[in-house]
């Protein structure tokens, strides 16, 4: 079996199992008690939120752990809201963002009376910058979402020149990091982020945690309360068993940051890249995922500011569209010969549908239903390359030709 | 010889998931998928972002679980609005009544389906539909009561060769009593009925909704106004409730004629008709309708008549051997029916199934319907 869907889960590291361990065997204990166990388990719980802090470049008091990275996004979103006056409850949000942040808005605008305004991307999934600055209140806009890089093309965004803008609007920036968490780049501070979400299990660490970071004066409202954990932001008790191993997972990616997995991870890539492309000449890349197929200069963006600082792009993401086969099909042999990745977007019963994402980019919806994701991460290999490519090639062996399955394969009429 | 590979609806019900253990059980290499139809069901999900049948998604997939099989969710929700939901709308809009589930099989269920697995590499389909499929042709199950070939008649040789139907010589208490002793967690769910994108059974309602109200009159068959109606399309041929109009006798509607607005009313015995014209002629063996005798069922739970089959057009007889000249469809085919009883009118847009014994000779749609002896009533 090949997992090349990290960006949908990323296998536990071998760190953070190690680290959690303990946890589990020993006596149960609440890292709020004041008995040694209780002290074990805030020591631990401490740790992890140090080793988050310092992959993101933020103090350790700025962590506020959460469920994962829906709640964290949904805390920025609606926390942000409910913080401030009705009449200055503007948001706005790339198209791109995902759901964790555009369902909250929708809640927000459906049951808090704020207003939504989305900006839009360009063909690469970028945010377009004059764009979004047009749609800026300046006293009214609370907050602006902008994630650090997109989970279904992998595209970068200029978060720094947005957060510039965000800022001379009073408004907050949240920022969606949760896939782009391990990058080199995703500096809190040196990006001016206000709210950064990220996830444990995109790191290798387990579900179930993640975290908003939180920059210090932001105005947040918590959305769930009892025992006043997590300054009063976040109640509920700590699993420190699952924040220990989030944090071996970060401290984890911080060492393959330095030790430069990135560019291992960008060059599996782009082997995968000339693999699938031997195999289907027409295949289009989604997005602009780091230097996909090119050679490492940053895309035009005619009209748009340079941003102080580039948008960062996922280097183990690969979104490819192969015109004309069905992504549900695709997958289903692909699984069959023992390949597991997907469709970049999926509903709650699992039928993949149009992705906005792509929908935004400019696709039309048949396109987006012929988007197959690949995403690598921190256990890849080239062998790992390998055998996907022998797989999608038997795939489109049984697809071929492609011809007669173009549109709707429902298509049959009784009469002649 | 490797085990068959064989691709299985769920639906979520008990029907597939036994067909799916059934399947199984016959040691096929066995796939599950379940079919998304419809975007928008309006007690589920939030905010438009919609998937149907959420908890009928996660019935199947737990089935597919427990059977240890791979399972996946197919969004044909576009094919289904346009072949079904669209086409069931403007049938009624146009003053025929449809059969949306004969309709949802040969575009998207069976036949549809049918063709991308082939084209994924399957070797077969197997659906739980209470169908016989044997030596490439199409049976009656064998539950009278649930018995499905009805819907299905529409098939063809090439569909019924992989085509697999594991309940057809099962009955539906055999069935549950299958889905309980293997543990099924759809073996006791409730039977679904009505028309499956008419949540509340309303299809009156649910056609007022989407074409707003279209008044016009209720006559008789003189022409005489005797009431008034909110849309033509609330009525189908055979309807006696709702027509908001005193009678000192019950009035049935004769005739829907959307383009006047017009509903034709009349007695039980105007209802009577002895011939029946189909349209989009079928048959399960591929080879054109003769001159024969057949019984037609017309409605899907309703009685069969006997009748006389009369082609009536595009019929030369070609045999086997015959390989020249033009191509000879078995499909499209008018027939008349004369029937060897008056029944009551069947509304246009129906189907109507033939029979031989047990066995599915084909069917149509129903074009339209008269007495016998006055064929100038056909249209």
């Amino acid at each position: 079996m090949t997992y090349l869907d990290y960006a949908a889960s990323a296998p536990l590291r071998p760190e953070a199992l190690a680290a959690m361990l303990p946890l589990l065997e020993r006596p149960a204990a609440n890292p709020s008690s004041q008995h040694v166990q209780g002290r074990a388990a805030r020591a631990a719980v401490e740790t992890a939120r140090e080793q988050v802090a310092a992959l993101v470049g933020a103090a350790p008091g700025d962590v506020v752990f959460t469920s994962g990275g829906t709640e964290a996004d949904n805390l920025a979103v609606k926390g942000t809201v409910l913080a401030r006056a009705p009449e200055a409850r503007h948001l706005v949000c790339s198209a791109v963002e995902h759901h964790a942040v555009l369902d909250a808005a929708a809640w927000a605008e459906a049951d808090a009376g704020a207003q939504v305004d989305l900006a839009p991307v360009d063909r690469l999934g970028r945010v377009e910058l004059d764009r979004l600055a047009a749609l800026l209140q300046p006293g009214r806009t609370a907050l602006v979402a902008v994630m650090a890089a997109n989970n279904e093309v992998g595209t970068g965004q200029p978060v720094a020149a947005v957060a510039e803008l965000s800022h001379a609007a009073g408004a907050v920036l949240l920022c969606d990091a949760v896939q782009a968490a391990a990058l080199p780049g995703v500096d809190m501070t040196a990006d001016g982020v206000d709210l950064l979400a990220i996830a444990s299990h995109k790191l290798g660490g387990p579900t179930g945690v993640g975290a908003l970071i939180v920059r210090p004066g932001t105005a947040l409202r918590p959305l769930i309360h009892g025992g006043g954990q997590e300054r009063g932001l976040r109640s509920g008790t700590l699993p420190a068993a699952a924040l220990a191993g989030f944090g071996a997972a970060a401290a984890a990616a911080l060492t393959d940051r330095r030790t430069g997995a990135t560019t291992t991870l960008t060059t599996l890539r782009s082997h995968l890249l000339a693999g699938l492309r031997t195999l289907a000449p027409d295949l289009e890349v989604n997005g602009e995922p780091g230097h996909v197929g090119g050679n490492g200069s940053t895309p035009n963006r005619n009209g748009v500011p340079s941003p102080s600082r580039p948008g960062l792009g996922l280097p183990g993401l690969l979104s490819v569209r192969f015109p004309g086969r069905r992504a549900e099909d695709l997958l289903l042999l692909l699984d069959r010969y023992g390949l597991a990745c997907s469709a970049g977007s999926a509903c709650a019963s699992g039928a993949v549908t149009p992705s906005h994402v792509l929908v935004a980019m400019g696709r039309g919806p048949a396109e987006a239903r012929e988007t197959v994701r690949f995403s690598l991460g921190h256990a890849s290999t080239q062998a790992d390359v390998d055998a996907a490519v022998a797989a999608v090639a038997q795939a489109l062996e049984v697809l071929a030709p492609a011809e007669d399955r173009k549109g709707s394969p429902a298509r049959r009429e009784v009469a002649p | 010889m490797s085990a068959p590979q064989v691709l299985v609806a769920m639906s979520g019900g008990v029907d597939s998931s036994v067909t799916a253990a059934l399947a199984v059980e016959a040691g096929w290499d066995v796939t599950g998928v379940h079919l998304k139809l419809a975007d928008t069901p309006g007690h589920l999900q939030v905010q438009g972002k919609g998937c149907c049948t959420l908890a009928d998604a996660d019935d199947a997939r737990r089935v597919a679980g427990t059977l240890g099989i791979p399972f996946y969710v197919w969004d044909m929700a576009e094919d289904f609005q346009r072949a079904v939901v669209d086409d069931f709308a403007a049938e009624y809009a146009g003053g025929r009544t449809p059969n949306p589930c004969a309709r949802c099989n040969e575009q998207v269920k069976v036949v549809g389906l049918l063709a991308r697995a082939r084209a994924l590499g399957f070797d077969a389909l197997a659906t739980g539909h209470y169908a016989r499929g044997e030596d490439g042709r199409l049976y009656r199950g064998a539950d009278a009561a649930k018995d499905q070939s009805y819907v299905l008649y529409m098939l063809g040789p090439d569909e019924l060769e992989h085509l697999r139907l594991p309940l057809g010589r099962l009955t539906k208490p055999e069935v549950r009593a299958t889905a309980a002793r293997l543990g099924l967690r759809t073996a006791a769910k409730p039977e679904s009925y009505d028309v499956c994108f008419v949540p509340d059974g309303d299809t009156a309602g649910w056609l007022e909704r989407r074409f707003g109200p279209r008044p016009g009159q209720v006559v008789d068959t003189a022409g005489r106004v005797l009431g008034h109606h909110r849309g033509a399309y609330r009525y189908t041929v055979g309807q006696r409730r709702g027509l908001g109009i005193a009678a000192p006798t019950p009035r049935y509607v004769l005739r829907v004629e959307p383009a006047a607005g017009r509903v034709v009313v009349g007695e039980r015995a105007d209802l009577a008709i002895t011939t029946v014209e189909l349209e989009r002629t079928t048959t399960t063996d591929g080879r054109p309708l003769r001159p024969r005798h057949a019984k037609v069922r017309l409605r899907a739970h309703g009685t069969e008549v006997g009748c006389r089959v009369v082609p009536l057009e595009d019929t030369a007889p070609r045999g086997p051997g015959d390989l020249h000249g033009a191509p000879a469809h078995p499909h499209g085919t008018r027939v008349r029916l004369e029937l060897d009883e008056p029944v009551d009118a069947v509304a246009p847009g129906q189907a109507g199934v033939l029979y031989d014994g047990d066995l599915v000779l084909g069917g149509g749609t129903v074009a339209g319907s008269g007495p016998a002896d006055d064929r100038a009533q056909l249209s």
